[in-house]
């Protein structure tokens, strides 16, 4: 009952200023965890939804999404089942580019893990890659012997397999 | 129409009659507007009263209190108020004046970020950037305030969005896709509910605020006579379940009644109603009703399993829950299921019988307790008492027998010295008919003593009474008791003389030194009819039992004076309750 997991929660919410105020204080008010939060427009006009991730205990939890549930701006709450869920997120790495057998090497591997250069200088260049968390530690662990400059990651967002809600 | 008329209709017609509030730049538009307006308004000397008074108007009358600050210093000090009303989801309206809505994000005069400021204290706030959003956010704001689990709302009203025009127009919607609070019981949870409270032998009911705001007192002594269960309350649960009823076993808690605190440990069915378990109710939550199956009834499902775990959470609201729970019993009991007997109830009123705290001392100084029954002597039960924080607090939560709902005004959750007075003073406005008390501490009344003006400018016949032990009395108390006795800045010294600052102010000032005084005195102060304040001298080392932080709330430290001495004590625990099967 008290495992600690990593927890997937899509929020509907109203898309106003100031939502994502509430729910990040309402996280650190509480002493809840946020590993990472992402927000963009929903499916439906004038609510945005939220994909936090969080780790904690069943109680912790169920705690989170009933304080969630609370907050008026929020308009429905879910704890997606990690079976049934699809994770996904997007990542730019900047890497210096020291000679063409370096850029040559850097291309390759980014085209195993299906990224594209997105971006070309003399010294750097630029991979895009999206896809499950874990794939894009996999690449950054890869990348790291070439010097990695910059990361920006946005953190995963998450959708719900099927029909199942 | 201009915003601020718009501000003043949509608080007229939610059924607004008067507001505290104290005025400041970027309220000027609003201020002209209430010059010819037939609203009341009650100025006040200071922000947090203004808050506070609107939190006592509430919670006497069941409305929304609606209280104003300027911008700025004018926000900030009002935010004790809504803090305090935060905590005992008292549905109170903060109106702040902000700066116009170009300066915002500038550091302009007087700005501050009053929305980010007020968010995790109030149930949910409202920023109005157009004159047009005004109806439809003040009428949003009264639903939200008192609906499901009432809290306090603040608006957000910048200087120039008081002063555009709009076309007024009558016909918004509420449009709150994210805020349907529950009503009705599960009814396979009421279900589940029933079976366990017949199947036990030793139930409680433990009744919180929520059953004040739910008024649902009826509902609680029905239930209570029903399964034969005593009642106790928390300090917020006073008034929900009259106190000399021979089922009522007092306050729970650190300084709760002996006896409440002891059939919370010995139940075996603990019944929670509109309770959110605070630390100072249950002491030690491993070691609260250790032996206790818990249901617990609550509007907010986020209250359910927050701090104690729980064996049937019923979501809903207390008074359709109990008429449902009520008549759930009911029908089993025809199927000759049981429950509790008249000896656990028996066993109930001998323990009560044996640790009735003493109330008559013929003492000088005076002691609280004497004080207190003769407070109690002298007022009818429908008079609002109010309490401000400390030892005052916790001798009138624990000493004084509150009889009816709404009469026991109390700052619980936040604990905010100076909350007495104020809500008293808001209290008298929302029902002038009613006789109003406030108790206070010294500490207390002196943070917010310089609203002695309003009351007397304002002829709000309050009478305060000042327990004058020239001490932060609690904080010297836990000194005392945890400290090694190293009174740390916590004596107050010989200044002011009370009687001579109430009179300053214009307000009638008496003494009280000897027992019997109290009684004549406040007796004439209500006859009067005036405001007035009486400095009651009372002994400084007199020290309430309590259950020591951290501790279950078995361990009550310090002498507990009891009423009549009964030889042979009833013993501690009765098994065989539980065994025998009745
Ligand atoms: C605004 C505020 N500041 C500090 C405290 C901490 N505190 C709790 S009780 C107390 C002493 C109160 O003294 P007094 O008002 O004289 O009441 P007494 O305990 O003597 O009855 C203090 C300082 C508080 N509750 N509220
Ligand atoms: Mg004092």
């Amino acid at each position: 009952m008290d495992e600690k997991r990593i927890h997937v929660i899509s929020a509907l919410v109203l898309n106003k200023p100031g939502v994502l105020q509430r729910v990040a204080g309402l996280f650190t008010r509480r002493g809840f965890n946020i590993d990472n939060i992402t927000v963009g427009a929903s499916e439906q006009e004038n609510m945005a939804r939220m994909t936090i991730i969080s780790h904690g205990d069943e109680n912790v939890l169920e705690q989170i999404i009933k304080q969630l549930n609370k907050l008026i701006d929020v308009v429905k709450v879910r704890d997606l089942d990690p079976e049934n869920t699809v994770k996904r997120e997007l990542c730019l790495i900047k890497i210096s580019t020291s000679s063409e057998k370096v850029r040559s090497e850097i291309i390759q591997y980014a085209n195993i893990f299906r990224g594209r250069i997105i971006d070309v200088s003399p010294e750097t260049l630029t991979v895009e890659i999206t896809g499950a968390p874990e794939k894009i530690e996999a690449l950054i662990d890869l990348l790291q012997g070439f010097g990695i400059k910059q990361i920006a990651r946005t953190g995963a967002t998450a959708i719900s397999r099927g029909m199942v809600e | 129409m201009k915003g601020s008329e718009a501000i003043i209709k949509s608080l007229q017609d939610q059924g607004v009659d008067v507001v505290f509030g104290y005025p400041g730049g970027v309220l000027l538009p609003l201020y002209d507007e209430l010059y010819d307006s037939d609203l009341k308004h009650i100025l006040v000397r200071h922000e947090q009263c203004a808050a506070h008074a609107a939190d006592g108007y509430a919670r006497a009358s069941g409305k929304v209190g609606v209280c104003i600050g300027t911008s700025g210093p004018g926000a900030t000090n009002l935010v004790t108020g809504i803090a305090t009303a935060h905590m005992d989801s008292s549905p109170i309206l903060a109106i702040a004046g902000q700066v116009a809505t170009g300066l915002i994000g500038r550091d302009a005069f007087q700005e501050v970020d009053t929305l980010g400021l007020t968010m995790p204290i109030t149930k949910h706030n409202f920023q109005a950037m157009h004159a047009d959003e005004i109806p439809g956010i003040i009428k949003s704001s009264f639903y939200i305030a008192n609906t499901g689990r009432p809290g306090p709302v603040a608006i957000d009203l910048p200087k120039d969005v008081q002063e555009e025009e709009f076309d007024y127009k009558n016909d918004f919607q509420i449009d709150l896709p994210g805020y349907k609070p529950t009503k009705k019981g599960h009814p396979l949870q009421i279900k589940k509910a029933s079976n366990l409270i017949l199947n036990s032998k030793k139930p409680v009911i433990l009744a919180g605020g929520g059953v004040i705001i739910s008024e649902s007192s009826d509902e609680l002594m029905e239930l209570s006579k029903v399964i034969n269960a005593p009642v106790t309350t928390t300090l917020m649960g006073k008034g929900s379940f009259s106190e000399d009823h021979p089922l009522s076993i007092g306050m729970l808690g650190m300084h709760g009644r002996k006896v409440a605190n002891m059939m919370v440990d010995e139940c075996d069915c603990l019944i929670v109603i509109g309770c959110r378990f605070s630390d100072r109710t249950t002491g030690k939550v491993d070691e609260f009703a250790p032996n206790a199956k818990i249901i617990q009834i609550d509007v907010d499902p986020a209250e359910i399993g927050k701090n104690v775990s729980i064996d049937v959470p019923i979501v809903g609201d207390a008074k359709i829950v109990m008429s449902s729970l009520i008549k759930a019993i009911e029908k089993l009991k025809q199927k000759k299921q049981s429950g509790s007997s008249s000896k656990w109830t028996k066993y109930i009123s001998d323990f009560k019988i044996n640790c009735t705290p003493r109330l008559s001392y013929e003492d000088v100084p005076l002691k609280p307790q004497q004080v207190i029954k003769e407070i109690r002597n002298t007022l009818d039960d429908e008079t609002i008492v109010t309490t401000d924080v400390g030892q005052n607090q916790m001798w009138m939560a624990h000493y004084f027998t509150t009889k009816i709902p709404r009469t026991f005004l109390s700052s619980g959750g936040l604990g905010t010295m100076g909350f007495g007075f104020p809500a008293a003073m808001g209290a008298k406005v929302a029902l002038p008919e009613n006789d109003v008390v406030a108790v206070c501490g010294d500490g207390g009344f002196l943070m917010v003593s310089q609203d002695l003006a309003t009351i007397k400018e304002y002829d709000i016949p309050v009478v305060i009474c000042v327990l004058d032990n020239r001490y932060l009395g609690m904080v010297a108390q836990w000194q005392k008791l945890f400290y090694n006795k190293r009174i740390s800045h916590t004596r107050l010294g010989e200044v002011p003389d009370f009687v001579k600052l109430a009179e300053a102010y214009g307000v009638k000032g008496e003494r009280v030194k000897k027992p019997g005084e109290m009684e004549e005195t406040l007796k004439s102060a209500l006859k009067s009819g005036e405001p007035t304040l009486i400095d009651v001298v009372i002994d400084p080392d007199e020290i309430l039992p309590m259950v020591p932080p951290g501790c279950g709330i078995t361990e009550i430290v310090g002498e507990y004076k009891v009423e009549r001495e009964v030889p042979g004590e009833i013993p501690y625990r009765a098994p065989h309750i539980g065994e025998d099967g009745d």
